[in-house]
C-alpha cells in the first residue's frame, strides 16, 4: 500500500472473542477512498464480526479502527454519520413501502429533503426500481430487497460503505445493477468494504483479503494473488466430473481438485503434468472433451492457498 | 436530540401499528373484554353474613328490628347472645362478622321522640366485607327507622325534621348505593390499563431484534432517548384511547358514579400510563424476544396491581413488611387517586400526595427506560 494515499478505513490489530472462541484475531488492513476492498473466507471466518466492529454495533476486545479520521472506538456516534452499513440479514422494515423506508433513513441521518429526494430518485432509477416505490418492502424479490437496502444506505452520501454479503441470493441481473452502483460510488471516492461468498465477485474488487478462522491469510489485488499461486491450473471438461475428480485425486503432482459445473479444475505443480493426467483419465475410461491450462479463479486460488496449510505470508 | 429523528420514529411506528390491523383490534378489544370479565367476575357482594345479636332490652320494638335483620338475605342470624363478653368471643372466633347490640333504653327512646341508637360491632379483618356488612346493616336499620318514624307521625303528628331517626353508630362512607362494584370497578380500570399499557410497549424493541431490523437501526446516529420517545409517543396515544374506553365503560356501563374532574382523571391516567409504558419498554429492551418480553411484562404489572395496589386487598390490613413493598407499586397511587376521584370526588389538594408520588414515579421510569437501551449487539 502506498503510504502517501489518504486512508478512509484503517484497522489495526482488531480482535473479538466470544468466550473461548476467537472470531477475529489481530486483523489489520486499510482501505483508500474510492477503493473496493473485498473480504472473502469460509463460513465462520469472522467477516460479519469484523464488519460489525467497523460499523460500531459491536465492541472489539482489542485493536484500533479509524474511519475518515475518526477514532471509532472513542467516538462511535460521530463515526456513524459517515458510515453506511448493510448487515448480512435484511434490515429494513417489511411493513413499510420502498419510499417510506428510504425516507426513514434519510430522516435518521438528517439529510435535507431536497438532497435525499433527488438521490433516491437517481438510486431507484439505477436499480430499476422506480415502478415499485409504493410497494411494501416485504413484497419485493430478494434482489430488489438488497438493492433497496443499498439505496437506503446511500441516501446520506456516506464516505465509507460496509456491505456484508450484499448479493447473496440475488439474481444475476440485479447483481449486475448492484455492482454498477458500486462502481459509480468508486468514482465518487467512497471507500467500500464488501464481504462476499461469490468468488467471481471478489475478482471485481480492487483488493481482497482472505480470512480464515479470524486471521487474515492474504491481502492483495486479485491479479497479484493469482500470480502468487505456485504451479498451474488445468481445466478438464468431461461428461462425468465426479468420476474424473476421483480418478485424478492423489496422482503425483496433483495438489487439489475442484468440481466446477461441466468439469474439474486440477491444481498441479507444473503444466507439464497434463499428458500424464490425460493418460490416467483415458485409462480409467473417462471421456475428455477438452483439457486446457487456464488462469486460476479466486476460488481455485483460495483452495490452493488453504491447502498450503496456512503457511502463507500474512496480509 | 433531534426532533426530526423522533418524528421519523413516531411516523414509522404509527405506520407499523396501522398496517397491522389484527394487533390493533386486539389492542382495542382486550381492554373491553377485560373490563367485562373482571367487572362481572370480581363480585364482592356478600350474602349470609353471620350476625350475632345481644338484645339488652328484649322488648317488642327491639324484636321488631331483629326481625328485619333475620328477613334480610344479607345476614344469617345466629343464636342470641346473653352478654357483651359472649359477643366478643364470637367475633374473635369468627363465628360472626357483625354483632348488633340493642341498648336497654331503646324502646323508650322510640316512644319519646321516635329516635334511638343501636351499636354495631364489626370484625374488620377483611375490611371489604366489613364495609359491606356495615352498609347492609345500616340499610336494614334505616328501613326500620323509616317505618318507626312513619308510625310516630301517624300516632302523634309532627314533621320529619323534628325527629331523630334510629341511628347506627358504625358507618361506612362513599358508597351509599351499597354496591361493591362501585369499589371495585375503578380498581379494575387501573388493572386493565397496567396490563394493556405494558403489553403495548413490551413488543416494540423485541420485535426489532427478532425481525433483524435492529442491527441496521443501531448503525445509524439515532440516540437512545430519541428512540424511546419516538416509540412511546404512538403507544401513549393508543393507551389513552384504551383508558378512555375503560373509563367510559366504568361510568356508562357499570354506572359507577364519577364525582371528580375530568382534567384530574386524564392527567393522572396519563401519568400512570407513562409508568406502565416505560415498564413494558424496559422489559422489551432487556429481553430480546417478543414472547418472553410480553410474559415478563404481564407478570410485572398484573401481579403487583392485583395483590399490592389495594385494589382487592386493603393495604392497611397487610403485614408491615408487605405494606412497605406497596410503596414501590405504581398502581397503589393510581388506585388511590382513581377511587377517590370516582367515589369521593376529591379535590386536587386532597390528592396531592399520591399525584406527586405518581408523577415522581413516571419521571424515574422515563429516566431508567431512556438509559436502558444500548446501541450494541454484545
Ligand atoms: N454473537 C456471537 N456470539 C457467539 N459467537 C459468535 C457470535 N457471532 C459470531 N460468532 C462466532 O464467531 C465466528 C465468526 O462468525 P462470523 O459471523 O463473523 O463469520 P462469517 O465469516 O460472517 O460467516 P458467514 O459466511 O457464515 O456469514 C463463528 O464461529 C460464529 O459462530
Ligand atoms: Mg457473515
Amino acid at each position: 500500500m502506498s503510504a502517501c494515499a489518504a486512508v478512509a478505513i484503517e484497522v489495526d490489530g482488531l480482535e473479538k472473542r466470544f468466550g473461548a472462541l476467537t472470531a477475529v484475531a489481530g486483523l489489520s488492513f486499510s482501505v483508500r477512498p474510492g477503493e473496493i476492498f473485498g473480504l472473502v473466507g469460509p463460513d465462520g471466518a469472522g467477516k460479519t464480526t469484523a464488519m460489525r466492529m467497523l460499523a460500531s454495533v459491536m465492541r472489539p476486545d482489542a485493536g484500533r479502527i479509524v474511519i475518515d479520521g475518526i477514532d471509532v472506538l472513542a467516538s462511535p456516534e460521530q463515526a456513524k454519520s459517515h458510515i453506511s452499513y448493510m448487515p448480512q440479514r435484511f434490515g429494513l422494515y417489511e411493513d413499510l413501502t420502498v419510499d417510506e423506508n428510504i425516507r426513514f433513513y434519510a430522516d435518521l441521518f438528517d439529510v435535507p429533503a431536497r438532497v435525499w429526494q433527488a438521490r433516491a430518485e437517481k438510486l431507484l432509477a439505477a436499480a430499476d426500481m422506480t415502478p415499485f416505490r409504493r410497494r411494501l418492502a416485504g413484497q419485493l424479490s430478494g434482489g430488489m430487497k438488497q438493492k433497496l437496502g443499498l439505496a437506503c444506505s446511500l441516501v446520506h452520501t456516506p464516505k465509507v460503505l460496509l456491505l456484508d454479503e450484499p448479493t447473496t441470493g440475488v439474481d444475476p441481473l440485479s447483481r449486475r445493477e448492484f455492482w454498477q452502483i458500486l462502481y459509480s460510488l468508486r468514482s465518487e471516492g467512497v471507500a467500500m468494504l464488501i464481504s462476499t461468498a461469490y468468488l467471481d465477485e471478489a475478482e471485481r474488487c480492487d483488493r481482497i483479503a482472505m480470512l480464515n478462522a479470524g486471521t487474515m491469510m492474504y491481502c492483495d489485488t486479485p491479479a497479484a494473488l493469482k500470480e502468487r499461486m505456485p504451479g498451474a491450473m488445468l481445466e478438464i471438461i468431461t461428461p462425468d466430473p465426479r468420476a474424473a475428480h476421483d480418478a485424478v485425486r492423489g496422482l503425483p503432482g496433483v495438489r487439489g481438485v475442484l468440481m466446477v459445473g461441466t468439469g474439474i479444475h486440477v491444481h498441479v505443480d507444473s503444466g507439464e503434468r497434463r499428458t500424464q493426467i490425460a493418460a490416467a483419465l483415458t485409462a480409467a475410461g473417462i471421456g475428455i472433451e477438452s483439457l486446457e491450462e487456464v488462469a486460476p479463479s479466486i476460488e481455485d486460488l483460495f483452495l490452493a492457498l488453504l491447502e498450503q496449510d496456512g503457511a502463507g505470508e500474512g496480509g | 436530540m433531534k426532533w426530526r429523528r423522533i418524528k421519523a420514529i413516531v411516523v414509522k411506528e404509527s405506520l407499523q401499528i396501522v398496517r397491522d390491523p389484527r394487533s390493533l383490534m386486539i389492542v382495542l378489544l382486550i381492554p373491553l373484554l377485560q373490563m367485562f370479565m373482571l367487572g362481572y367476575g370480581v363480585n364482592l357482594d356478600v350474602q349470609h353474613i353471620p350476625l350475632c345479636v345481644h338484645d339488652r332490652e328484649g322488648s317488642q320494638a327491639s324484636q321488631g328490628l331483629l326481625h328485619q335483620f333475620a328477613a334480610s338475605p344479607y345476614f344469617s342470624l345466629q343464636a342470641p347472645m346473653g352478654s357483651d363478653a359472649e359477643i366478643r368471643k364470637s367475633l374473635d372466633s369468627g363465628r360472626c362478622n357483625l354483632a348488633i347490640v340493642i341498648p336497654a333504653g331503646f324502646s323508650k327512646g322510640l316512644a319519646d321522640n321516635g329516635g334511638g341508637s343501636v351499636q354495631a360491632l364489626l370484625d374488620a379483618t377483611d375490611s371489604n366485607t366489613a364495609n359491606i356488612a356495615a352498609n347492609y346493616a345500616r340499610s336494614v336499620v334505616a328501613a326500620y327507622s323509616a317505618g318507626v318514624q312513619m308510625e310516630f307521625i301517624r300516632n302523634r303528628g309532627g314533621t320529619v325534621q323534628t325527629l331523630t331517626p334510629v341511628d347506627m353508630q358504625a358507618r361506612v362512607w362513599f358508597n351509599e348505593d351499597l354496591v361493591s362494584r362501585n369499589f371495585i370497578v375503578p380498581g379494575i380500570v387501573a388493572l386493565v390499563m397496567a396490563i394493556v399499557g405494558a403489553q403495548l410497549t413490551s413488543l416494540t424493541i423485541a420485535r426489532e431484534w427478532e425481525r433483524g431490523t435492529m442491527e441496521l437501526l443501531i448503525s445509524t446516529p439515532v440516540q437512545p432517548m430519541e428512540l424511546m420517545i419516538g416509540k412511546l409517543l404512538p403507544y401513549f396515544l393508543v393507551g389513552m384511547v384504551d383508558a378512555s374506553i375503560c373509563l367510559a365503560l366504568a361510568v356508562f356501563w357499570f354506572e359507577v358514579p364519577f364525582r371528580g374532574t375530568l382534567t384530574a382523571l386524564f392527567l393522572t391516567t396519563g401519568l400512570f400510563l407513562t409508568v406502565v409504558l416505560c415498564i413494558g419498554y424496559y422489559v422489551s429492551v432487556a429481553i430480546r424476544s417478543q414472547v418472553g418480553a410480553s410474559q415478563v411484562a404481564l407478570l410485572l404489572t398484573m401481579l403487583p396491581t392485583t395483590l399490592l395496589s389495594g385494589f382487592t386487598f386493603p393495604i392497611d390490613q397487610m403485614p408491615p413488611a408487605v405494606q412497605a413493598v406497596t410503596y414501590i407499586v405504581s398502581a397503589r397511587y393510581y388506585v388511590t387517586i382513581i377511587k377517590a376521584l370516582f367515589l369521593k370526588g376529591s379535590a386536587w389538594t386532597a390528592l396531592l400526595a399520591p399525584i406527586l408520588c405518581l408523577a415522581l414515579y413516571a419521571l424515574v421510569m422515563v429516566f431508567f427506560a431512556s438509559r436502558a437501551f444500548r446501541k450494541t449487539l454484545d
